[in-house]
């Protein structure tokens, strides 16, 4: 029979293109500055970095060189290092496709604002009239028009998970499109994506230079620097700031989810894995970065306006109230005239207090819009809406987050693919549109619960405990089987023939005792910290207030919780013992003849 | 005679405190930001400004009831700040001491605020009637939503991609299949004998720059001739 070549991609650059697509995500635009704004500013970057020569280097460059040696997908190559870690490769594959499932979601939004951008004024600006045309929508006014352009016209959310609501036929479009556009990326395996990631990995950095211009001309933009970089080395004492440093790294770079392994066995067998395990996780690392400064360079200016706008509404109060001329309040001003209000006219003042807020400039850096998805479209939608021409800034910034999230999409499905392709069972019968064109089909389909009104509820449990807990014992499962059970010397001379030279003492001891060692610490941590809080909570949106209220999770939220988190580990004994079964039978069978 | 003129300007005087005054009967407050709309070519609030806001309520009304019997004296301003605030009640000049109807002079203010505004190079936002709502213009809203006209390009676009590329995928397969059922025909004539070699043709491995190696090419040098 005619051998069938492996495809391969055109040359060493796409794959490094691939892997920087997948790994700088909207993670490194948007979690990364959120944790540095929480956890001590300049000073997170010391445990940062401590976690990715401790353990995203090591990781990413034993993934890399797996897919790379065992020239498969993840369950073959997993099978190969033993049989009985069938398991690993398989839940690898369940985790993406849970993420699969509610990641394009992102995209779909990312088209949504992007289609919106095109109107003067952008929709997102002002509020909009109500019914009798006096004022401004109720809700609008009790929150700003960017929260209620996200949570009404966007999500048109509901009060709790529990009031499902319809499918949102908008978002229900946005969705099909952007699994159309995974779809075109995907179509002819890494023929197309080694084309596509061209474009996902370099155009995201032409935009961020381009807001890091803006970014750094825009009044007030010094304020969120100084409020990012100012080192608070206290923090470096709370846990937290470590657990986050870690948990970045690993989810930042992708580990786990068998992508890299996918993508590293489309590599010509001597490629210098080594070198490029380096080059992918320091970019990364450096992406992360200087997408912060461009971040709080917009935080900063997001902040200085509305303080700015709180301190003139302060004004203008107090000049209405007490017909003041104008011009005589000033910024400068305002503390001691309202020292001197409270004394001359004290019924009126008191009766004035609860309307006059106390600005802060700090307190407005400190909102960050919160860690979730829903933080990078409000706060960088409410900065562009400042600046001028937004149009323009406003496309460029979704045009940014659909490469970021295409990026990590085509990782996300070579993960899911690359196995079904690579088993004879499924790749004889159907050709790779074919299989393509039905795992994209049947995530579009399941993706329709995100677009309706409780949408973003789910999207959030999945975002939170779909990958986490399995992700850890994934890799810490594959980090022990090819040190200790595929055996560290082994893995060592296979390392020699692919690159050149054995990997010295900094790998071995990284691979065989700190990455574990962190990662069980990790997997720990998470464990007492869902024990100890007891019942799970989740944020939602009251409409007739304006916010965001905490509330307790239904049973059957816990129940698909629960669910979500097994299926991906359970896989992975279920493997063994599946393999141990059968391999009992065949001994018995082959001991009975 | 002059005292007679002193008692009537001091009873009209009186009769004007009583009407106008802050939270009167069909009083109303208006405000003026003036700096705020103009900045440096602000105008200073002075008499003549009074003046011509009387005058423009007086038209306001005229044009409303459509009688000519309202009088730039008839309106009333009291208690000026310098905010730039101040009350203003409408009175009727046929019946003595009263004043025209709050409804009334709302609905005339509100017919011809764009008049008033313009009149004083300031909009609803800076010249404001305290009790009076002013209707917001919506915004220009197109027939189709602006979004759905991108979205259906990007989408056809999209659509094209992947019918383009899967046609294209299915013609290199079917060229393949000929070829592959063309070469399997002139093998089993047995017209052509293909060298296999683990599987792959030789041609296939020959097109892959192979070298040949020139000791064992030259085979017929190996055997001793017989």
């Amino acid at each position: 029979a005619m051998e069938k070549s492996r495809p391969l991609w055109d040359n060493p650059l796409q794959f490094v293109f691939a892997c920087i697509s997948y790994a700088v995500g909207l993670g490194n635009v948007w979690r990364f500055p959120y944790l540095c704004q929480m956890y001590g500013g300049g000073g997170f970057l010391i445990p940062y970095f401590i976690m990715l020569i401790a353990e995203g280097m090591p990781l990413l460059y034993l993934e890399l060189a797996v897919g790379q040696r065992m020239r498969q997908g993840s369950i073959g190559a997993w099978k190969i290092i033993s049989p009985y870690l069938c398991g690993v490769g398989v839940a690898s594959v369940v985790v993406s496709f849970f993420l699969s499932m509610y990641y394009n979601v992102i995209n779909a939004w990312a088209f949504w604002y992007l289609f919106h951008s095109f109107q003067d004024p952008l929709p997102w600006a002002t509020c909009p009239l109500n019914s009798n045309r006096t004022g401004y929508e109720e809700e609008c006014e009790k929150t700003s028009s960017t929260q209620y352009f996200w949570y009404r016209q966007t999500l048109n959310i509901s009060p709790s998970l529990d009031a499902s609501g319809r499918v949102q036929w908008e978002q229900a479009l946005c969705l099909t499109l952007a699994w159309l556009v995974v779809y075109l990326c995907i179509l002819r395996g890494t023929e197309s994506t080694g084309k596509v990631v061209y474009v996902t990995a370099s155009l995201p950095y032409c935009v961020l230079i381009i807001y890091l211009i803006r970014g750094l001309t825009l009044h007030g933009a010094v304020n969120g620097l100084i409020y990012m970089f100012t080192p608070k080395l206290e923090q470096l004492s709370n846990p937290k700031t470590w657990i986050s440093a870690a948990t970045q790294i690993f989810f930042s770079l992708g580990l786990g989810f068998g992508s890299l392994i996918a993508f590293a066995s489309y590599n010509e067998p001597n490629n210098n894995c080594e070198r490029h395990a380096i080059i992918v996780s320091l970019i990364n690392s450096a992406t992360s970065i200087f997408a912060s400064i461009v971040t709080f360079s917009i935080y900063g200016f997001k902040a200085t306006f509305n303080y700015e706008s709180c301190i003139n509404k302060v004004i203008l109060l107090l000049m209405n109230t007490f017909d003041l001329e104008e011009g005589s309040l000033t910024a400068d001003n305002l503390n001691e005239m309202k020292d001197y209000l409270m004394a001359t006219h004290p019924q009126e003042y008191a009766q004035l207090a609860p309307q006059l807020k106390n600005c802060s400039l700090e307190a407005e850096l400190d909102t960050g819009g919160g860690g979730g998805g829903g933080g990078a479209f409000i706060v960088y939608s409410e900065a562009i809406k400042n600046m001028e021409v937004p149009q323009l800034y406003s496309v460029l910034y979704f045009v940014m987050l659909l490469m970021l999230g295409i990026g990590s999409m085509l990782g996300n499905t070579a993960a899911i693919l690359t196995p079904l392709t690579d088993s004879r069972v499924i790749a004889a019968r159907f050709p790779k549109e074919v299989i393509s064109g039905a795992v994209c089909f049947i995530n579009c389909v399941i993706g329709l619960i995100f677009t309706m009104e409780a949408g973003n509820y789910w999207f959030d449990i999945f975002n939170d405990y779909a990958a986490t807990l399995s992700l850890l014992l994934i890799v810490l499962v594959e980090t022990i089987a090819v040190c200790y059970i595929y055996g560290i010397r082994r893995f060592e001379k296979e390392l020699h023939t692919m690159v050149g030279r054995k990997p010295n003492w900094y790998w071995k001891i990284m691979w065989a005792f700190a990455s574990p060692l962190l990662i069980i610490s990790l997997f720990i941590f998470y464990l007492t910290d869902y024990i100890l809080t007891g019942t799970l909570q989740y944020q939602a949106w009251d409409a007739t207030q304006g916010q965001l209220v905490t509330k307790d999770y239904p049973g059957y939220a816990l129940a698909v919780i629960g669910l979500l988190v097994a299926s991906s580990t359970m896989c992975i004994p279920l493997g063994a013992l599946g393999t141990f079964i059968r391999k009992r039978l065949k001994s018995e069978r082959v001991s009975t003849i | 005679m002059l005292r007679v003129l002193l008692l009537t300007l001091s009873v009209v005087a009186i009769a004007h405190a009583e009407l106008c005054k802050p939270d009167a009967q069909n009083a109303f407050k208006v405000r003026l930001s003036i700096k705020t709309a103009l900045g440096d070519n602000a105008y200073a609030w002075d008499a003549n400004e009074e003046y011509l806001f009387k005058a423009m309520v007086a038209f306001a009304l005229r044009r409303y009831s459509n009688k000519s019997t309202t009088q730039i004296s008839d309106v009333l301003l009291c208690n000026a700040t310098d905010r730039v605030s101040f009350w203003f009640v409408v009175t009727d000049s046929s019946k003595n001491m009263t004043t025209v109807p709050g409804s009334e002079v709302e609905a005339a203010i509100r017919m011809n605020r764009n008049r008033i505004n313009s009149a004083f190079l300031l909009n609803d936002k800076t010249l404001q009637f305290l009790k009076i709502t002013s209707t917001l213009s919506p915004p220009v809203e197109p027939s189709t939503p602006v979004w759905l006209i991108v979205f259906g390009v990007v989408l056809c676009l999209i659509v094209a991609g992947i019918v383009f590329l899967v046609v294209a995928g299915i013609q290199q397969r079917k060229k393949k299949n000929k070829e592959s059922t063309e070469r399997e025909n002139l093998e089993e004539k047995g017209e052509v004998t293909v060298a296999v070699e683990n599987g792959i043709p030789c041609e296939t491995l020959d097109l892959k720059a192979g070298h040949i190696n020139g000791v064992f090419a030259a085979d017929d040098e190996r055997f001793t001739s017989l």
